[in-house]
């Protein structure tokens, strides 16, 4: 059994915080993937779980072991890291094995694992190169290699994909959802690309400034964004944020250029707030404007093959509409926006928290939401 | 490897022309100079030589003097490197695993270099003086036993490290520059192997140093054969009899002081030719054993 308890920690460097307050507790054989933009701390918190980085604040138990002044060697880990790390003066089969050499395995043991190992990620034929003379895909698949051969408690993976180029990098991602299967340690992994995070991740973390947005399994994620930070970081192409107030009726939000949109009353919203509406590009569909709930004018189109992602606007602001419906439009053209009341998120307007969770869940998570909402607004518009 | 071509210019030429100019004149010709009168007898106050063939050759390596001289400056090119590499290098892993200080002690170890060595000579005059130097509690104990002037060993050990407290800086910043291009994620992915700080610098940073260590090696053995006179004319003179009349010294001796020009010459090419030696079977055979990444 190996969860991970990660409780309150907090990391400073002299006087600069870059992280406070993470509570996550990883499952025995959970595959986590902390997702989130470069600097949110995300590989801070990997290698604090790793040891390569002291925690300032708080513990951090791996099996019910709290781990905050064990060495790294001792906490059971395997890291596959960013760039690989591999040991240039080395084989790829002393690098798989060097491990196993430092643990004083006697050889006859050692190569014999060497073996099978390389034999599980396709590498047999490679073992006397050295790393300098194999492809990144390669270089990839000693790094994992040299973690799967220790059969650690827990994986911990820090962007490994991203040095890879677009098709290895799907399939890397399925070897490594493979050998996780296959071998059931717990695996955290790391990364920028939601692509990643949302197809490998029994759970989602979203990480942001030194602290945790939201965790969930990537369906929740998706459908139910705690917050405008999230929303906007999860989903391709970008879930569409349009400002508003609610009307003093308290039932719809009025937007900029005084159309109305119904919130259900289960958004509680006060009269006079401002808040943000959050609609998915693959909820809306096109219709006649007399049809639609919103009416927009379309620019143009861009065709992906299987669908087209038409891109209209609504008083200035871009609404993003994926369709694999083939529309005739000209450009300047007014259309109507369907979509189901379901597909409605609705987020305070400062804070960026989204209203329908933020009467379920007593939030707790001191989030520096107020300049998350407005920085990823203006991002996304 | 890409080689750029270019075609004869005037102005190329001219540019390289002050360079060409000043090896000529300090490098080539004086070489030049000494290996014509190491074949003939050069009067010592001038006023024409005569051509002698290999008799002055003959002459120096049958002096049993000369051969004591080689002896000792094989002693102290080895010792000075080994002792002067092996501190750098300590230093550079101390300092590269920041341990406190470390900004400080990087300055305070790089400045040795840039002291010149008959200045370091003196200044080990005063560390290893029998009578009032750093030393002299040794005869407060067993009166007379240190004296670099007597003893012959001492004054040997006393140059050798004098010349490696000199050469530690050099080899200490290129260790350290070697030793902190080394990836960090490197030394991490061992440690998340489980090898332990000693256990990582044998199997992770000395293999990956062999370049580094292979060129120092080249340049300090070469430079404590060249140039080791400032440190045993300001410390010991060449004695006690003759104990530290290394290759260099000698030539500056026999030249300068016995008037003996053609020796001398003679004496410089066979050092060069030593130091030349030295060098390809360092490439020959040392290099095998470096990795290049």
């Amino acid at each position: 059994m190996a969860e991970i308890s990660i409780r309150q920690v907090g990391k400073t460097y002299g006087k600069t915080t870059i992280m406070q307050g993470v509570d996550l507790e990883i499952h025995d054989g959970e595959f986590v993937v902390i997702l989130g933009p470069s600097g949110c701390g995300k590989s801070t918190l990997l290698r604090l779980i790793a040891g390569l980085e002291e925690i300032t604040a708080g513990e951090i138990a791996i099996a019910g072991e709290v781990v905050n002044n064990l060495e790294p060697r001792e906490r059971g880990c395997a890291m596959v890291f960013q760039n690989y790390a591999l040991y240039p003066h080395m084989t790829v089969s002393d690098n798989i094995g060097y491990a196993l050499k430092v643990a004083g395995v006697p050889k006859a043991e050692r190569m014999a694992r060497i073996e099978a190992t390389a034999r599980s990620v396709g590498l047999v034929e490679f073992l006397d190169r050295k790393p300098g003379q194999l492809s990144g895909g390669q270089r990839q698949r000693v790094a994992m290699a040299r973690a799967i051969i220790r059969e650690p408690k827990v994986f911990l993976f820090d962007e490994p994909l991203s040095n890879l180029d677009a098709k290895l990098r799907v399939q890397m991602r399925h070897e490594i959802r493979r050998i996780h299967n296959a071998v059931g340690a717990t695996s955290v992994f790391v990364t920028h690309d939601q692509n990643e995070g949302m197809t490998l991740a029994d759970r989602l973390v979203i990480m942001n400034k030194g602290t945790i947005e939201q965790i969930g399994t990537p369906e929740e994620i998706y459908e139910h964004p705690a917050s405008l930070y999230v929303a906007g970081f999860v989903g391709s192409p970008a879930m569409n944020i349009l400002p508003g107030t609610v009307a003093s009726s308290g039932l719809s939000v009025l937007l900029g250029d005084g159309q109305a949109v119904d919130i259900r009353s289960s958004f509680k919203a006060r009269p006079g707030q401002l808040v943000q509406i959050g609609l998915r590009p693959e909820k809306l569909s096109i219709t006649t404007k007399a049809h639609g709930l919103l009416a927009a004018k379309f620019q143009f189109f861009e065709e992906l093959g299987s669908a087209r992602i038409y891109h209209l606007e609504i008083e200035d602001i871009p609404v993003g509409v994926v369709s694999d419906l083939k529309l005739a439009l000209t450009a300047g053209e007014e259309v109507g926006l369907a979509f189901p009341p379901s597909a409605l998120h609705v987020f305070d307007g400062p804070s960026g928290r989204s209203l329908a969770r933020a009467e379920a869940a007593g939030e707790s998570r001191g989030t520096d939401a107020s300049t998350t909402g407005l920085s990823m607004h203006g991002r996304l518009l | 490897m890409r080689r750029a071509c270019f075609k004869f210019s005037w102005v190329a030429a001219a540019l390289l022309v002050p360079q060409l100019l000043i090896i000529f004149v300090f490098f080539y010709w004086p070489s030049a100079q000494a290996l014509y009168w190491a074949f003939t007898l050069e009067q010592p106050w001038g006023g024409g030589n005569t051509w002698v063939g290999l008799d002055n050759f003959r002459a120096i390596l049958t002096d049993p003097y000369y051969w004591g001289s080689v002896r000792v400056s094989v002693i102290y090119a080895l010792a000075t490197t080994a002792l002067a590499m092996g501190m750098a290098l300590t230093l550079a892993v101390f300092v590269d695993r920041q341990l406190a200080g470390y900004r400080t002690w990087r300055v305070a170890i790089i400045w040795p270099y840039a002291v010149a060595a008959p200045a370091v000579g003196l200044a080990f005059q005063f560390v290893f003086n029998p009578g009032a130097g750093i030393f002299s509690f040794i005869n407060a104990v067993a009166p007379g036993w240190w004296d670099l002037s007597r003893n012959a060993w001492q004054a040997v050990v006393a140059i050798i490290v004098a010349g490696a407290w000199k050469q530690v800086a050099y080899s200490f910043v290129f260790f350290l520059a070697a030793l902190q291009s080394i990836p960090r994620s490197l030394i991490e992915a061992a440690a998340m192997d489980g090898a332990r700080p000693l256990r990582r610098m044998f199997d992770l940073q000395m293999p990956l140093l062999t370049p580094t260590v292979f060129f120092l090696l080249v340049i300090n053995i070469t430079d404590s054969f060249t140039d080791s006179f400032g440190i045993v004319d300001t410390l010991t003179g060449g004695g006690p009899y003759r104990a530290t009349d290394l290759m260099v010294y000698r030539i500056y001796s026999e030249g300068f002081k016995g008037m003996n020009y053609s020796g001398a010459a003679a004496q410089s090419v066979i050092l060069m030719l030593l130091v030349m030696a030295l060098t390809f079977v360092q490439f020959r055979y040392v290099e095998r054993r470096v990795h290049y990444t």
